[in-house]
C-alpha cells in the first residue's frame, strides 16, 4: 500500500467529520454544538494557563498515582495468592465478590470514611483497577506449565529466583492484559469522583461549566478527557509491545 | 486422586478430602475473616461507628430494604436502564460491525476514527447527557449506549476478521445463499466473539447507571445511595453496596449462563474450560 493511501485512510474519515462540524456550524446555530475555531479557543485558554498547574495536573497525578499502586499491589498479591493455594481459596470467593461491586457507589463511603481529598480518590481508583490485575495474575500464575515449575525446581532456583525467571515473564501477557482493562477504569474513576466530590480536576470544572450552561468550555473539558483517554491507551499499546515483544514473536512461530 | 481399584493411604484418602471440601470451607472462612474484622473495627471504635456500623446494622438494613417499595422501583429503575443499554448497543454494535466489516475499504478507513473515538472516557460525556435529557433514563443510555457501542463493534470486528475463508469458499461452492451462509458461516464464528463482548459490555453498562444516576440523579440505586448519604445514613450507604455487589454478581452469572448455553457447541465450553 502506498504512503498516500494510508494517509488517506488514516485522515479521509476525520477531516470529512470536522468538515462537516465546520460547515454545520457556521450555517446553522446549534445551542448545544459550539464551532470548532471557539473550542479550540476556550480549550487553550482553560486548561493551557493557571488551570494546567491547579487542576490538570493534580487530575493526572491521582490516576497515575492509582494506577501504579494498583499495579504494583495487583502483581504483588496476586503473584502470592496465585502461587500457594490455601490462600487462593480462602481469599477468592470473597475477592469476587467485592469485585463485583460497581465501583463508582463506593464514593460515598469513602467520603464519609476518608473524606474529600486527593487520598479518598486515589484510593478509589486503587479499589476498582486492582482486581483486574490482581484476578489476571492469578490466573497467569495458576497456568504455568508445571513441567517448566518442577524443571526450575530441580536445577535449585530459590523461590525469589523463581518468582523472578518463571512466574512473572510467564504471567506477564496475561498481567498486561489486567492493566489494560484496569486502564480505562482507573480514568472512569478520576473523572466521577472529581465530577461528584472535589473542588478542582478537570472532572469538577467539566460539570462545573455544565451547570454553568456554557457550552464551549464544557465540550473543552469533554474533549480534555478525552486526549488522556487516547494517549493513555497509545502509550501503553508501545509499552506493550515493547515488553511482550518475546511472546508475540513466539506466537507468529507457533502459527507458522 | 483416589482410585477405588487401589486401596489408597489413609493419607490420601485425606488428601483427596482436602481438595474436594477445601476451596469451600476456606472461602466460607474467608468471608468470615472479613465480616469478624469488620465487627472488631467497629466494636473498638477503631473508625467511628458512625462512618462504619457494625455488620449486624447493615444487615438489619439489607433486610428492611426488601419490604419498602422504594428500594424495589429504584432497582428496577437501574436494571431498565441496563437492559435497554446493554440491547441498543448490542444490536448496533452487531449491524454497524456487519457492515463495516463486510468491506476492506470501510474497515481501513473507519479504523482511526474508531481507535480514537473508544478511548474516550463515556463518563467525560456525563454533563452533554445530563443538559440534553436532564435527570431522564436517556441521560444514562446516552452514555451507556456510548460505552457498550464500541466494545462490541471492535468484538464483531475481531469475529469477521476470524472468518475462515475456506469455509466461506465451501459455502459458496455448495451454493448457499446469503441468509444460509450467514446463518450457518458467519453467524457460528461471530458468536463467541460477540458473547465476549457482551459479557464486558454488561459490567460496564451497571458501573455507568450507577455513576450517571450518582451524579446527574436519575431515578435509581445510585441515587438511593445519594439521598443515603445526604441523610447521613451509614448503615443505608452498606447496604446498598451490598445489594449492588449482589445485582453485579447476578448479572455476571446471567451472562455466563447465558454464553454457556449459547455456545455450548464451541471449544471453549465443551472443553470444560469455562471462560
Amino acid at each position: 500500500m502506498t504512503l498516500l493511501k494510508k494517509t488517506g485512510y488514516f485522515l479521509g474519515i476525520p477531516l470529512l467529520l470536522l468538515a462537516a462540524w465546520t460547515v454545520y456550524t457556521s450555517t446553522a446555530t446549534n445551542f448545544f454544538i459550539p464551532e470548532p475555531a471557539k473550542l479550540m479557543d476556550r480549550f487553550f485558554k482553560i486548561w493551557f494557563s493557571e488551570r494546567f498547574v491547579s487542576d490538570v495536573l493534580p487530575s493526572l497525578s491521582r490516576l497515575l498515582a492509582g494506577l501504579g499502586l494498583s499495579i504494583v499491589i495487583g502483581i504483588a498479591v496476586g503473584a502470592v495468592i496465585g502461587y500457594v493455594r490455601w490462600i487462593r481459596w480462602l481469599f477468592e470467593p470473597l475477592f469476587e465478590f467485592i469485585r463485583a461491586i460497581p465501583s463508582t457507589i463506593l464514593i460515598p463511603v469513602l467520603l464519609l470514611l476518608i473524606g474529600i481529598n486527593d487520598s479518598m480518590k486515589i484510593t478509589l481508583i486503587v479499589f476498582s483497577c486492582v482486581w483486574p490485575i490482581l484476578l489476571n495474575t492469578v490466573a497467569g500464575v495458576t497456568s504455568i506449565d508445571e513441567v517448566l515449575q518442577n524443571t526450575a525446581k530441580v536445577i535449585g532456583l530459590t523461590k525469589f529466583d523463581r518468582m523472578r525467571y518463571l512466574v512473572l515473564p510467564a504471567a506477564s501477557p496475561q498481567i498486561m492484559a489486567g492493566i489494560r482493562q484496569s486502564l480505562a477504569v482507573a480514568l472512569i474513576l478520576m473523572v466521577v469522583s472529581e465530577m461528584f466530590a472535589s473542588t478542582d480536576g478537570i472532572g469538577h470544572w467539566t460539570i462545573n461549566f455544565q451547570n454553568r450552561v456554557a457550552i464551549a468550555e464544557m465540550w473543552s473539558g469533554i474533549l480534555l478527557l478525552g486526549i488522556i483517554g487516547v494517549t493513555l491507551s497509545v502509550v501503553f499499546q508501545w509499552f506493550q509491545k515493547r515488553i511482550l515483544a518475546w511472546y508475540e514473536g513466539l506466537k507468529e512461530k507457533e502459527n507458522d | 486422586m483416589a482410585n477405588p481399584a487401589i486401596s489408597a493411604s489413609p493419607a490420601a484418602r485425606r488428601y483427596s478430602l482436602w481438595l474436594k471440601t477445601g476451596p469451600a470451607a476456606l472461602g466460607t472462612l474467608g468471608f468470615l475473616g472479613f465480616l469478624g474484622l469488620w465487627q472488631m473495627v467497629s466494636t473498638f471504635g477503631i473508625v467511628d461507628p458512625r462512618h462504619m456500623p457494625p455488620p449486624a446494622a447493615v444487615f438489619e438494613r439489607f433486610a428492611a430494604n426488601f419490604a419498602y417499595t422504594d428500594f424495589w422501583v429504584a432497582t428496577g429503575h437501574t436494571l431498565r436502564a441496563w437492559l435497554l443499554g446493554v440491547l441498543i448497543s448490542t444490536a448496533a454494535g452487531l449491524v454497524v460491525g456487519v457492515i463495516i466489516g463486510s468491506s476492506r475499504v470501510l474497515v481501513r478507513a473507519t479504523h482511526s476514527t474508531i481507535e480514537f473515538l473508544r478511548p474516550i472516557p463515556a463518563v467525560a460525556l456525563i454533563p452533554i447527557a445530563a443538559l440534553l435529557f436532564g435527570p431522564r433514563i436517556g441521560s444514562e443510555l446516552m452514555i451507556i449506549i456510548y460505552a457498550c457501542f464500541w466494545i462490541i463493534l471492535i468484538q464483531v470486528l475481531y469475529g469477521i476478521a476470524d472468518l475462515d475463508k475456506v469455509a466461506l469458499d465451501t459455502a459458496r461452492t455448495l451454493r448457499m445463499d446469503f441468509p444460509q451462509r450467514v446463518r450457518y458461516v458467519i453467524f457460528p464464528t461471530l458468536l463467541p466473539f460477540l458473547m465476549t463482548g457482551l459479557r464486558l459490555a454488561a459490567t460496564v453498562a451497571l458501573i455507568l447507571a450507577i455513576s450517571v444516576e450518582l451524579i446527574v440523579g436519575t431515578p435509581g440505586l445510585g441515587q438511593e445511595v445519594a439521598f443515603a448519604q445526604i441523610n447521613g445514613s451509614a448503615p443505608a450507604i452498606y447496604a446498598l453496596i451490598i445489594t449492588s455487589g449482589l445485582l453485579g454478581i447476578a448479572i455476571n452469572s446471567l451472562m455466563r449462563f447465558v454464553e454457556r448455553k449459547t455456545l455450548f457447541w464451541h471449544e471453549s465450553v465443551r472443553g470444560g474450560k469455562a471462560a
